[in-house]
């Protein structure tokens, strides 16, 4: 079915365009929404766009860094001030993909994808979104909560503090087919040090739950404590705690539920 | 639903050409230019056959919105024979057998060609990320890979 397509010249005007209808959707790099055309989803109408240069731009300079709702996971890897996400830019697609997905877009992309998320969530992201009534910035956990209900806002960009250190922050995707293929589990950790301990400990976990999620009693164990073995294995015990996971043709959500640990217990412990 | 106006540049050519609304590029390409060199496969982004140059950049047409693609170069495997002689990859893929039933094989030269415009001697790993996103389900993939290699070293029959 032929849908109207709306193009404007900022990001506001979009904004009001897909606020003020139910049947629109933003067309970042294409992969959601033109996968839902090809596949007849009667429920788009309207395709709204926007050619705002503020859209895709990088921040890469300072010690939080942002990232413009448009900016393509290559861009992400072009930029070398931003080696922490090159592991989950690069676990994306092939190289296509990695052309033309956005990061604005990973953050509605559903299981078995989204796994940039994951990574933006265990760095405890802020997202800022423009709807009907302005503009205002919102805790990426707040914002994967209420994703269903974010159809009608605009995401501007995505912003977080950079690590610390290089060993604060790790990632890894589970996938079937390497380099590329959908995620059986996806994991990120951001585990400051303070004095020896661990302050500030954040977990995420994809395709743990219908939303990317925090695993908060695997935090809980870590949070205060040495990352020694005795830490790491209290952490991967209990990392299956509060998670929802479902099944799919890449795994069962019972053994996502029996893997998760192991997987954790290896991402922490440096192991391949 | 009216149709939209769209010029671009394919292969060398300006084109122009009315489209619906929501088109993809795939679509432009093989029902309004005839094109039929992209395939289409499986209209997700999951397999490549698709995949075409747009600004020298490695994209899935199929996942592309037509008008987004107003004033720009695309690239497709029609234009690669340069006059009546096959392209090194293409001879490259031809000396490897690197082609066997040929559906990936448009998606497959393009994802090699997008990798050697910008890394003419890449290596085996670089390769094998480079065509990560193309899926063949006959050759196993090794054909295509030393296909890819050879035409990057020159190792390819005249």
């Amino acid at each position: 079915m032929p849908v109207t397509v709306k193009t404007f010249a900022s990001a506001s005007e979009a904004a009001g365009a897909l606020s003020s209808d139910r049947t629109a959707r933003y067309l970042g790099g294409g992969t959601l929404v033109m996968r839902a055309l090809n596949e007849g989803d009667v429920s788009i109408s309207t395709v709204v766009r926007a050619q705002d240069q503020a859209l895709t731009r990088i921040d890469a300079s300072g010690p939080r860094i942002t990232l413009g709702a448009g900016v393509t996971f290559a861009r992400v890897l072009a930029e070398r001030d931003l080696g922490f996400l090159h592991a989950p830019a690069r676990s994306i697609g092939g190289p296509a993909v990695r052309n033309m997905g956005t990061v604005g877009g990973n953050l509605f992309a559903p299981t078995p994808y989204g796994d940039f998320t994951v990574a933006l969530l265990a760095l405890d992201a802020t997202v800022a979104v423009q709807g009907g009534f302005g503009a205002r910035d919102i805790p990426i956990e707040e914002f994967l909560q209420a994703r269903e209900r974010q159809a009608g806002t605009l995401v501007l960009s995505v912003s977080c503090t950079r690590p610390a250190s290089s060993e604060a922050f790790c990632y890894r995707k589970i996938a079937r087919i390497k380099p590329k293929g959908g995620s059986v589990i996806t994991l990120a950790a951001h585990l400051p040090i303070s004095g020896g301990r661990i302050a500030g400990a954040r977990i995420a976990l994809g395709s743990m739950a219908p939303t990317q999620i925090r695993a908060r009693a695997a935090e809980r164990a870590l949070e205060g404590r040495s990352l020694d073995a005795a830490t790491i294995a209290a952490a991967a015990s209990a990392a299956a705690e509060g998670t929802s996971p479902f099944d799919n043709a890449l795994g069962s959500a019972w053994y996502r539920r029996e893997i998760v640990g192991v997987h954790l217990r290896r991402l922490l412990s440096g192991q391949e | 639903m009216s149709k939209v106006p769209l010029q671009f540049r394919h292969n060398g050519r300006d084109v122009a050409i009315f489209v619906d609304g929501g088109t993809n590029l795939l679509v432009a390409l093989r029902e309004l230019i005839g094109d039929m060199t992209p395939k289409f496969g499986c209209g997700q982004g999951g397999c490549g056959t698709c995949s075409v140059l747009i600004d020298g950049e490695l994209h899935l047409s199929c996942l592309t919105l037509a008008e987004t693609v107003g004033g720009r170069s695309i690239e497709t495997l029609d234009g690669m024979k340069q006059g009546p002689n096959l392209h090194p990859l293409q001879r490259a893929f031809a000396d490897h057998f690197a082609a066997q039933c040929g559906y990936c094989t448009p998606g497959m030269l393009m994802a090699a060609k997008a990798l050697l415009d910008r890394n003419p001697s890449p290596s085996r790993d670089e390769v094998i990320e480079a065509i990560s996103g193309n899926i063949c389900r006959c050759t196993g993939y090794e054909p295509i890979i030393n296909a890819i290699l050879a035409a990057a070293g020159g190792r390819v029959s005249a």
